[in-house]
């Protein structure tokens, strides 16, 4: 099916080059990430997948002798998140994370999803706990511990935790959020119900998903990048990527043939 | 199409075993329909019930064939040319066993005929050599589908216009002959039915064929006249 509407940018990178200390990890990579649209990035393990999202939200600040070259544009104000005066915990604020563990604070329900509020200097008790409902409905799984939210966070199940753990990055209202193989720890009802989330969640956020199962990404995106060896092989519209690919070294990966 | 083997060499052996069932199929219905016209051509009705007979076999095949098909995407969940290769053979095998019920027509019609005691090419036209034209963009198409071969499979749908105004002239022709002989009318109508079925015959090789493209290329070219085969 061809799709006519024009998506507009949420952001893009540019001429990104990532290195830790050394060891270079991104290869002049530019790519655009649509707005309110599923981007997924698949390719080998160790081609860079982890590195590329990590950069969007600073992550790799946090240690030293990595190094960026190039741009990620954030739009609609059009800022460079890896310019060196933007300062990284806004960058967080507007970009969530999910990691492929569910990784809960050892706290209750309740505290996981209110914690980046109360750091954002949101005291009032009124407003946390409608936040902190609406955060937990967006992640679908509010009618599941709405009776138990002093309960510790770390007694749900797996596939609650990973939900927990989106309610807790939808809290801030961010405007893009990261999933770096999301499911990877989760059996395939659990899974399931994530991906399900993941189409509700485009209509209000941008998402950036890493995934090992092709058919994941085939299901839950609309635009499809294909890296390898530290570089961007292949971007395009998910049901083109999964027809009919361009590029050899992408249909090859993508039906599961030796290079 | 993608030649490297897969990581898996269950599924490359799959997907061959696959091809090579479409190829046994088609061998069927091409044979189907050279029987049918050597019947029409020679007047030896005795092949007729063996044509008809095939059919039986041949609608076994497509059916065994499709159900490989859904066996491969719920296995493998194949994408790509793989994907594109496993659709374009389920519609494939779709007009294999259209194009040899349409042989078995033909067979019937020209069994009607010789028994009503008629020849047929005593109407002098050219429905023989429709026959021939038809029968060769069969056997193109199916060549096309065997070589993955994008060039073969542009000149057959570039083939089936001809056999389509072949087709027209051999009608006009044909209700000439009813208006001015009613006697004629219903081996006419006879003949008329097998003239159709070739020209159908025809179309399903111009789908093969178009199936062979999306395989390859992965442009659907269907409905979209000459533009779709440059
Ligand atoms: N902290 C690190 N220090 C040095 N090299 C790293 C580090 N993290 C990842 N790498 C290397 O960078 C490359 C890309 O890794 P990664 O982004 O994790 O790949 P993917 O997520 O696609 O599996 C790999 O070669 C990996 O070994
Ligand atoms: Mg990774």
């Amino acid at each position: 099916m061809q799709i006519h509407d024009q998506p507009t940018l949420k952001a893009e990178a540019r001429n990104l080059n990532f290195y830790y200390g050394e060891k270079q990890a991104l290869s002049n990579i530019n790519m655009p990430i649509y707005d309110k649209k599923v981007t997924a990035l698949i390719g080998p393990s160790g081609c860079g997948k982890s590195t590329y999202l990590r950069s969007f939200n600073r992550m790799h600040d946090l240690y030293p002798g990595n190094r960026y070259e190039g741009e990620i544009r954030f739009f609609p104000d059009n800022t460079n998140l890896l310019a060196p005066e933007v300062d990284p915990i806004e960058v967080r604020m507007r970009i969530g994370m999910v990691f492929q563990k569910p990784n809960p604070f050892p706290k209750t329900i309740f505290e996981n999803v209110a914690y980046g509020l109360r750091v954002r200097g949101e005291n009032n008790k009124r407003a946390l706990d409608d936040k902190v409902e609406q955060a937990l409905r967006g992640a679908a799984i509010w009618d599941e511990v709405k009776d138990r939210l002093q309960d510790l966070a770390p007694n749900l199940s797996g596939g609650q935790q990973q939900r927990l753990c989106i309610a807790r990055a939808l809290a801030t209202d961010p405007e893009l959020l990261l999933f770096d193989e999301p499911t990877s720890a989760l059996d395939p009802i659990a899974t399931g119900a994530i991906e399900e989330l993941v189409h509700e969640l485009k209509k209000r956020v941008t998402i950036l998903i890493v995934t090992h199962n092709m058919q994941q990404a085939a299901r839950v995106s609309d635009y499809t990048a294909y890296m390898y060896l530290g570089e961007m092989i292949e971007f395009g519209k998910t049901d083109e990527i999964f027809i009919k690919p361009q590029d050899k070294r992408t249909e090859d990966y993508i039906t599961g043939r030796m290079g | 199409m993608n030649e490297s083997q897969h990581l898996s060499s269950q599924f490359d052996e799959d997907l061959g075993r696959l091809r090579t069932h479409v190829l046994q199929m088609g061998g069927m219905v091409e044979t189907q329909i050279s029987s049918a016209v050597d019947a029409y051509a020679t007047g030896e009705i005795g092949s007729v019930k063996s044509i008809v007979d095939a059919d039986h076999k041949v609608n076994e095949l497509e059916k065994a064939i499709d159900d490989d098909c859904a066996h491969i995407i719920a296995k493998r969940q194949p994408a790509a040319s793989d994907l594109r290769l496993v659709l374009g053979i389920s519609k494939i095998v779709t007009d294999l066993e259209r194009a040899g019920d349409e042989a078995k027509k033909i067979a019937k019609g020209v069994r009607r005929i010789y028994e009503n005691g008629h020849v047929p090419s005593q109407f002098g036209i050219g429905v023989r050599h429709l026959a021939e034209a038809a029968l060769i963009m069969v056997r193109q198409a199916l060549d096309a589908f065997a070589r993955l071969d994008t060039e073969q499979a542009r000149s057959v749908i570039r083939a089936d216009s001809e056999v389509d105004t072949e087709f027209k002239s051999i009608i006009r022709q044909l209700i000439t002959h009813m208006m001015e002989d009613p006697r004629t009318i219903t081996t006419s109508i006879d003949i008329i039915t097998i003239a159709r079925a070739i020209e159908r015959i025809g179309d399903h090789a111009k789908n093969i064929s178009e199936q062979v493209i999306y395989v390859v290329e992965g442009r659907d070219i269907r409905h979209t006249g000459k533009e779709g085969i440059k």
